[in-house]
């Protein structure tokens, strides 16, 4: 059963009358690595300071462990925090850094430099102990901070996108060892983050955050292939939308009209009647490309192709001028496997693979409806 | 072929800027009296300088001055910053606008103003109306320049301080002030100079009781330059360079 550690109920805040975070609730489990995911001004970031303490909410409450943290000072919280751009004392050395919150707590000097010397061995930076962080890598600066949180052994870790600084590859490096530290330290970590490649390969659960509200809560598997609605579907990957309509109902199945093919389909969880339109959501990777005379399938032609090294992407016009995207691995029986642009193909996919979700208010299956309305 | 004529150009520049200092400090040892003919290698007017009590004690009593002026228009100022730069308070702007005020209204002006200041409140003419005055003037310049030091300063460095267990006053001492200490020092020497050689206000708010250096030399002059003033020129030369080589020495060291 896992313990709750951190629970956030009903928090509100706005700025400037702006409501950045509107009556959030959300429960942080012990030992989990949980991604708070979205696009700049999601208010993950608010969220990241309220649990810090360097914002206060407008209502609502923060307890860990059942004990209730809304009013306490950062100071007096037992969670650190990874700051984005590292916020490294730049007066001090590597050692006097990581030492600085140790100190705070007034810790014997033997068993404070025994623990700077322990954070900074997991992290690697056992001999940059007397340098000071200008003189450090953009990457080392960033171990240093992660070193100066964990030092005090905090309850939870709470990281403000702190792989957004590094080049790509130094990124993919650090979020192993972010994972292994996590592993082995066994401290929650609340990560932020706008990638969501980021969020779905580190994070036992992401939470995926729009205008203060929370969109989805789920493993990267349920985020990824079983979106709760568009919005998450559209941030979370890229994603085919084909419109669909509802034919006929059958027990747990319905069947349903995608640009005149007559599929059945797993039926979804929310109501459906007939002739209700719906979204078909297709990743680029559960895209089939079929030769132009198959039998099924709806026709099109290649307008784009994209050697990936072990993908080969494309882009195909259908007739009524949808325009889809499909991701194909190499076969090793065809390694020549390529398209011509211009060449004429056919689009289908395997039945299961496709989900479905409802028409929402503002963004319906058929454009041209929107102007009805 | 053109390639002389910037060369010359800065030679010129250069020679406008040092050639007056440079005369002076060569004069200070000369054995001469007339300020025209070169008389032989001498102290005699360094002599004569330290025999002068008046001298002496008005350069003791404006370096006074000015070592207190700087250090109380750095605290004040220090402070004023900090509140300028963290917090959004009523009247923020006008107070913002006051010190760009003080620092553009004419020297004349302030020296008027403060003097009918005192003699109003009924502060006696002397080294504390000198002090006040020499603070006024001297405090929007150390505001300036420590803003222009917070500004730059990273906002999350109180905050990761905070996290770490720091009160807010320990964050202020172990933090803050060691990362704003470059502008404070450069406030303290602006200060400090400004109000060493400040002549227009200081005439105006200083008494009998407190004589101080520029305002010695200015009346030595109207009697007629005698060459110690030459060798006064060449001390404070002296006093500046090292206030300056100490403060870039501070400055360097403080970054590494």
């Amino acid at each position: 059963m896992k313990k709750t550690l951190l629970s956030l109920s009903n928090l509100t805040k706005q700025f400037d009358g702006k409501t950045v975070l509107d009556s959030l609730n959300l429960d942080i489990y012990d030992g989990e690595f949980i991604t708070l995911l979205g696009p700049s001004g999601c208010g993950k970031t608010t969220l990241l300071r309220l649990m810090a303490g360097f914002e206060h909410a407008d209502a609502g409450t923060i307890t860990l462990s059942g004990e209730d943290l809304t009013g306490t000072p950062p100071e007096h919280r037992p969670l650190n925090t990874v700051f984005q751009h590292y916020a490294l004392f730049p007066h001090m050395s590597v050692f006097d850094n990581v030492a600085y919150g140790l100190k705070m707590e007034k810790r014997p000097k033997e068993e404070i430099r025994e623990r700077v010397e322990e954070a900074l061995a997991m992290v690697q930076l056992q001999d940059y102990m007397r340098r000071k962080p200008h003189q450090l890598s953009g990457g080392q600066q960033q171990r240093v901070a992660i070193a100066r949180a964990v030092v005090k052994r905090p309850r939870l870790l709470l990281l403000d996108e702190p792989l957004s600084a590094l080049d790509y590859k130094l990124r993919r490096t650090m979020q192993v060892e972010l994972k292994r530290l996590q592993r082995e330290l066994g401290i929650t970590f609340v990560f932020v983050t706008h990638d969501q490649e980021e969020a779905l390969s580190m994070s036992d659960r992401v939470v995926v955050l729009k205008d203060g509200v929370v969109q989805q809560l789920g493993t990267p598997r349920e985020v990824y292939e079983r979106p709760a609605n568009l919005f998450t579907a559209r941030f979370v990957g890229e994603t085919n939308f084909f419109p669909g309509e509802v034919e006929s109902i059958h027990d747990g199945a319905i069947t349903v009209d995608v640009f005149g093919l007559k599929r059945t389909l797993r039926r979804p969880d929310f109501p459906v009647r007939e002739g209700q339109p719906l979204h078909v959501l297709l990743r680029p990777e559960d895209i089939r490309v079929l030769d132009p005379a198959d039998e099924q399938g709806v026709a099109g032609k290649i307008v784009e192709r994209n050697y990936k090294g072990s993908t080969l992407d494309s882009v195909i016009h259908l007739d009524d001028g949808t325009e889809v995207l499909a991701s194909e691995f190499f076969d090793e029986d065809d390694p020549a496997f390529d398209y011509r642009l211009g060449e004429p193909v056919k689009v289908s996919w395997v039945d299961g693979w496709e989900w479905l979700l409802p028409e929402e208010a503002d963004e319906p299956v058929h454009e041209d409806a929107l102007t009805d309305a | 072929m053109t390639r002389w004529l910037p060369r010359a150009y800065l030679v010129l520049v250069y020679l406008l800027l040092y050639v007056p200092i440079g005369v002076l400090v060569v004069f200070s040892f000369n054995d001469s009296r007339s300020g025209y003919t070169w008389g032989g290698l001498s102290l005699r007017w360094y002599q004569s300088l330290f025999n002068n009590n008046a001298m002496v004690e008005a350069m003791w009593n404006s370096l006074w001055l000015a070592l207190s002026a700087a250090t109380v228009s750095t605290i004040i100022g220090a402070l004023t910053a900090l509140a300028l730069h963290r917090y959004r308070f009523r009247g923020k702007k006008v107070l913002n606008g006051m010190l760009f005020v003080v620092m553009m209204s004419p020297e004349i002006v302030l020296a008027i103003s403060l003097l009918a200041l005192f003699l109003l409140v009924g502060i006696q003419l002397g080294y504390v109306s000198l002090l006040l005055a020499h603070v006024t003037f001297c405090l929007p310049f150390v505001v300036i320049t420590v803003m222009a030091r917070l500004s730059g300063f990273d906002e999350s460095l109180p905050e990761a301080a905070r996290d770490l267990g720091a009160s807010d006053f320990t964050m202020t001492r172990t933090v803050l002030i060691p990362v704003i200490m470059p502008a404070l020092l450069a406030g303290w020497l602006l200060g400090f100079t400004l109000s060493l050689d400040d002549v227009v206000v200081s005439t105006f708010v200083s008494g009998p009781s407190y004589e101080i250096l520029p305002l010695r030399i200015y009346s030595m002059v109207r009697v007629g330059l005698k060459p110690e003033v030459n060798a006064l020129g060449t001390l404070l030369l002296v006093f500046s360079l090292v206030m300056l080589m100490l403060s870039q020495w501070i400055l360097t060291r403080s970054k590494r």
